[in-house]
């Protein structure tokens, strides 16, 4: 066991991307949560700045660095605004398939813009049936004259306005009858795929989350991502240790702030002639805002290692999730206790971090589909 | 068609920890111990200016700064920003130097640099905060120098157009290289440091030089080598205390009144504020 520290590089990139947040994000985060505005124009900055290809190779225009500096530039993104972090996020989402299931070709030509900012991506692979039952979605694709024909109705996805876009959908039955699905890169444009409702979210504002809708999409052979009937493998993969993984950096960012608040509003806020954090009531909840903070950083860091080391961390990004983004709601909420009546008052940010970390719990599975992982490898992997 | 570009940085404590910072009762020197710094900001629209002037002409930009050994990271994030090479001139004979021997120690650096085209450096720092190291390193490097430089523009590679703040405006300066520049914050608008910078950074070099590295006289080095001596440092006394006076109103007017005089406050202009309202 070796004592937890980042390397000098990831602290200059955390110091990096913090000062842009402060700079360009941390003053109009509450504005693009109110008018749920998600700032497109910011992308080519984070592009330059190396966010948005963070983890992607270097020769196909990203910074070439691992999955723990995604994960600080998500949080610091987070620290600020969680809602444009999921944004961020999602894209990283759409790269990542294309980055980890694509041909030469496709790395080529799709990701080095998405690196620079210049196009978003994302995934898309819920259906109104449900996210959790993945391979019972509806959407249809049909090989016909060299082309696939794509129906279908995809909701609840973040960055459903993407260039890029990941999309699943059903190719036929194997012998058990089951549904084979397969993967496509669908372009914005495209006749036939189009944005659907844009949702009226209660949290994560600031990323726009709506329906897709593909009404016999036509799109060529080599659109498909990975293999035909490959697409389990390919959006298991991505939502598993990309976009849950995502969820847990964001909710250690919203957990920081709460940490930050928390003290900062115990610091000024005098009562009875002195600042409130001189009162133990006030000190248990800073305590236990700052354990939930740093035992959620922990796991959800400790995972991403994982994955930069190229060991399995499914179980382990649901843990850093399920964990983390309920204590961003725990810990969102004791900062609103600790603050009184100021906690519900809009000017301060609490109540976008509470929002934030709600809506966090069903975005890359909900806390009850993180159980039912861990669980599962757990009696697996403890049985005597 | 190159320019040789210097940079003078300066590490400074971390604003964040300013509530940490102290100074010595006895040397009256900032204790800095365990403070995390930052490169001074306007050094970061020095190193800016420089950047910007290397994409137009080409050439090389070198940071210097005279500091502990553990600004190594300061001069790191510099050269993940663009710059090319970084330098650290440190030693136990630097400590100590007030602005003098500090800008003795930078020109004598920078000598041993070899030739440059421009020194940048920021105007002021964020802790001593006494803009006299440009003027003075200019004067060690025998170049022409400006201080306070809020605009720039070099329409020929080493000929340079200039404008300074001063009290009441401004002043416009036509200016050849060699020379030096002290620029403000409004200069430009420092770039953020990226990813990728931060990656070419790990493999750009750093030397640090000591003394022995140096052609100096002991005597300009550090302590010995500052006549400025702090006479003394302490904190003013902000507290307020409220007393209650009693009596009818113009007793207490005139109590107040006679307070404000005692207390050296000048309160009888010409008569033109007279109790009562007019004449």
């Amino acid at each position: 066991m070796q004592f937890f520290q980042f390397t000098e590089e990831q602290e200059m990139l955390r110091k990096a991307v913090r000062e842009f947040v402060e700079a360009e994000i941390a003053p109009n985060a509450a504005k693009w949560d109110e008018e749920d505005h998600f700032p497109a124009e910011l992308l080519p900055a984070l592009g330059e700045l190396g966010v948005c290809g963070i983890f992607v190779p270097e020769e196909y225009g990203g910074a070439g660095m691992g999955y723990i500096e995604r994960a600080i530039c998500l949080e610091e993104i987070a620290r600020h605004s969680a809602g444009l972090a999921i944004a961020v996020m999602t894209h990283h989402l759409g790269m990542s398939a294309i980055l980890d299931a694509g041909s030469e070709e496709q790395k080529q030509k799709y990701l080095p813009d998405c690196c620079a900012g210049k196009k978003l991506a994302g995934l898309a692979t819920t259906e109104p049936g449900g996210g959790s039952d993945y391979t019972g979605q509806k959407a249809a694709a049909k090989l016909e004259d060299g082309f696939w024909i794509i129906n279908g109705r995809k909701c609840f996805i973040t960055n459903h306005q993407a260039d890029v876009n990941v999309v699943t959908a059903v190719n036929g039955q194997d012998e058990k009858g089951r549904n084979m699905i397969t993967t496509f890169i669908i372009e914005k444009g495209t006749p036939g795929f189009n944005t659907g409702r844009h949702e009226n979210k209660l949290g994560l504002r600031g990323s726009i989350t709506g329906d897709t809708i593909m009404d016999d999409v036509k799109v060529p052979e080599a659109n498909v991502l990975g293999k035909v009937g490959a697409g389990v493998k390919i959006g298991m993969a991505a939502i598993g240790e990309v976009g849950r993984a995502g969820m847990s950096a964001i909710c250690v960012g919203i957990l920081r702030g709460c940490v930050e608040e928390a003290v900062k509003f115990a610091n000024e806020r005098i009562l009875y002639g002195k600042p409130i954090a001189k009162l133990q009531a006030i000190q248990f909840e800073v305590a236990n805002i700052r354990t939930d903070y740093e035992a959620a950083k922990y796991l959800t860091y400790a995972a991403f290692a994982k994955k930069d080391a190229k060991i399995p961390a499914t179980t382990d990004f649901a843990m850093a999730k399920y964990f983390s983004s309920e204590a961003a709601v725990r810990s969102a909420k004791r900062c609103m206790d600790l603050m009184g009546g100021y906690g519900v008052i809009n000017e301060y940010p609490v109540g976008r971090f509470l929002r934030d970390g709600l809506a966090s719990i069903p975005s890359g599975g909900t806390s009850h589909i993180q159980q039912l992982i861990i669980a599962g490898s757990t009696l697996a992997d403890f049985k005597a | 068609m190159a320019l040789n570009i210097v940079v003078c940085i300066k590490p400074v404590p971390d604003p964040a920890y300013y509530d940490k910072v102290s100074i010595d009762p006895v040397t009256k020197r900032i204790t800095r111990e365990g403070i995390p710094t930052i490169i001074n900001p306007v050094d970061k629209n020095a190193i800016e200016a420089a950047l910007q002037l290397k994409s137009a002409y080409g050439g090389k930009v070198t940071v210097i700064t005279m500091a502990p050994p553990n600004a190594t990271e300061n001069l790191r994030e510099a050269l993940a920003m663009g710059a090319d090479e970084g330098i650290l001139l440190s030693d136990r004979a630097f400590g100590g130097a007030d602005t003098l021997a500090t800008s003795y120690t930078l020109a004598k650096g920078i000598e041993k640099l070899g030739s440059f085209d421009i020194v940048f450096c920021g105007a002021e720092s964020a802790d001593g905060a006494t803009a006299q190291v440009s003027s003075q390193l200019g004067e060690w490097l025998g170049v022409p120098h400006l201080w306070n430089v809020f605009a720039l523009e070099a329409p020929e590679e080493k000929q340079l157009r200039v404008k300074t703040k001063i009290e009441n405006g401004a002043m416009e300066w036509e200016i050849k290289a060699p020379c030096l520049l002290a620029v403000a914050r409004e200069v430009n608008k420092p770039r953020f440091i990226s990813a990728m910078g931060i990656i070419k950074a790990k493999n750009k070099p750093i030397s640090t030089w000591s003394k022995a590295d140096l052609i100096v006289e002991d005597s300009r080095l550090g302590l010995e080598g500052s006549p400025t001596k702090a006479g003394g440092v302490f904190t003013p006394d902000l507290k307020r205390k409220g007393e209650m006076l009693k009596g009818d109103p113009e007793q207490i007017v005139e109590e107040i009144l006679q307070r404000l005089r005692a207390g050296g406050i000048s309160i009888d202009l010409d008569g033109s504020c007279e109790w009562g309202g007019g004449k």
